[in-house]
């Protein structure tokens, strides 16, 4: 049923072949009795752009928490098969959480600053992680903003609240707040989806600067956003995967039916 | 999981409906044509010329609704479905083209006696037209089989035409007051033959349209049929 391509072979696309950075191995999820995750074993590439879609409910989201343990926050949550992060089960009990969570960052839909100085926003995990250095943590908040495409616009109002900021500033100031802390991967829960067409076009267009040094992973129930910014994509289905494969092929010529029900709207 | 028929899909299928009665005014127009040609009618022959202005104005329409459509930004089967659409009208509107040049010339070739009897143009015509048929019976069944196996027969019209102009050019050096009415005639051979490429391009969009595969430009692609 599953239909994945073969990431590693030479014939799968014209695109770069770069190497895994996360896998899953048939994992399992359950939020108490419910299975939310059924048996996804997939590998994520890296530096590459991966949309995961599926109508509500179909675990994407929860696939995706999986990826930095944000799952850890919810009671009654029992989680079975591997998840592998640059070869490592990050569920084995070696794994500090708190690391693996510098590693992979997150981006939530709603874009969530702390009430604080745009400055702080970002310099706050830093100091979290010892950096007291003002000078340092003034470079840090200036290669964040301009990571994120944010420098220009709030440059000379760095210590004004965030929450002055407009809803798309205030989403590409999370996601500088997230690559302060340099992580490998991205995670992005509908980060666009409360954003109106311009915001979410340099949300989309930084996404696309991004994957240069990141490795980024969308959950969009927005098709054309998915076509517009991924390279793979994988859709799901009742907390399965169905397909995964490049995202051109998926949205003009998918394998599996269902596939082709939800991308052309027939269900869901 | 539930299956709607959504107002999208009602779209589609209007879509659909308005290229199949374009593609039935384009073949009749073809018919008409070469019947003018056998019958040397005048008559029927001027009627071409409205009725290309009918398939002319199903082309915009059919652009209009297919740009409509992309506006809501269709995938996979519908957006193969709708860039299909567009393509094949273009090629029913070239199709109704090439019936008002056959047509045009038979009014010109009605002006003189014949130049001999008309055996290999109704041929090659005939086979034109089911290929015709069959690429439009191909997209309505969505059967790309169908439409594959068609592909090949252009090569059979291609040699008629090749053989058509031989004769008309041998007619010619032997006599030239034959020029202007072979010369016409290669016109319609040559516009029966270009029916037969604009068939085979549907054929090969209705290839696309069902497996999402491009085969244009693509012999061993044929060859796997």
């Amino acid at each position: 049923m599953i239909s994945m391509p073969l990431l590693l072979s030479s014939s799968a696309s014209s695109l770069p072949l770069p190497r895994p950075i996360i896998e899953t191995r048939n994992l399992q999820l359950c939020y108490g009795t419910t299975p939310a995750i059924r048996g996804v074993s997939l590998s994520i590439q890296e530096k590459v752009v991966t949309a995961f879609i599926g109508p509500s409910g179909c675990g994407k989201s929860t696939l995706l928490r999986c990826f930095n343990r944000m799952n850890d926050l919810i009671d009654n949550v029992q989680i079975e098969g591997e998840c592998l992060i640059g070869g490592e089960n990050i569920y084995s009990r070696e794994i500090d959480v708190i690391e693996l969570r510098k590693r992979v960052g997150m981006v939530f839909q709603r874009s969530n600053p702390f009430p604080k100085s745009i400055f702080e926003n970002i310099a706050y995990g830093c100091r979290l992680q010892g950096l007291k250095d003002r000078g340092d943590l003034y470079g840090i908040v200036e290669r964040s903003l301009r990571g994120a495409a944010l420098w220009d616009e709030v440059k000379d109002r760095l210590h004004e609240s965030a929450l002055s900021l407009s809803g798309g500033q205030q989403q590409r100031l999370c996601i500088a707040r997230a690559i302060a802390i340099k992580p490998e991967i991205i995670l992005m829960d509908e980060p666009a989806s409360a954003l109106d067409p311009i915001a979410t076009a340099r949300v989309e267009e930084l996404i696309l600067e991004l994957k240069r040094d990141y490795t980024i992973v969308i959950v969009t129930h927005n098709m054309q956003q998915a076509t517009r910014i991924s390279d793979y994509t994988a859709f799901f289905y009742l907390g399965e995967l169905v397909e995964y494969n490049e995202t051109n092929r998926i949205f003009t010529n998918p394998e599996i039916k269902r596939t082709e029900d939800y991308v052309t709207g027939r269900f869901g | 999981m539930e299956n709607h028929f959504t107002h999208h899909q009602q779209d589609l299928a209007f879509l659909k409906d308005r290229l199949l009665l374009m593609a039935g005014h384009a073949e009749g127009s073809v018919n008409k044509a070469i019947r003018a040609l056998m019958e040397r009618d005048g008559v029927l022959a001027r009627q071409i010329k409205e009725e290309d202005q009918v398939i002319d104005n199903f082309e915009i329409e059919i652009d209009e609704l297919c740009l409509r459509q992309l506006a809501r930004a269709p995938l996979a089967s519908d957006l193969r479905f709708i860039t299909v659409a567009m393509k094949i009208s273009r090629d029913l509107e070239r199709i109704g083209d090439e019936a008002t040049t056959i047509s045009r010339r038979v009014l010109e070739l009605n002006s003189e006696a014949q130049l001999k009897p008309y055996i290999d143009i109704p041929r090659m015509a005939r086979l034109a037209l089911d290929m015709l048929k069959e690429a439009l019976d191909a997209f309505v069944s969505r059967d790309s089989n169908r439409a594959r196996l068609l592909i090949p027969r252009d090569k059979e019209v291609d040699a008629i035409h090749k053989q058509l102009q031989r004769e008309l050019v041998s007619y010619m050096i032997e006599n030239p007051s034959t020029i202007t009415r072979a010369l016409n005639l290669m016109t319609i051979s040559k516009a029966i033959e270009r029916i037969a490429d604009h068939a085979t391009n549907i054929a090969e969009e209705v290839v696309f349209n069902c497996e999402g595969l491009d085969i244009r430009h693509s012999a061993s692609a044929l060859q796997d049929s």
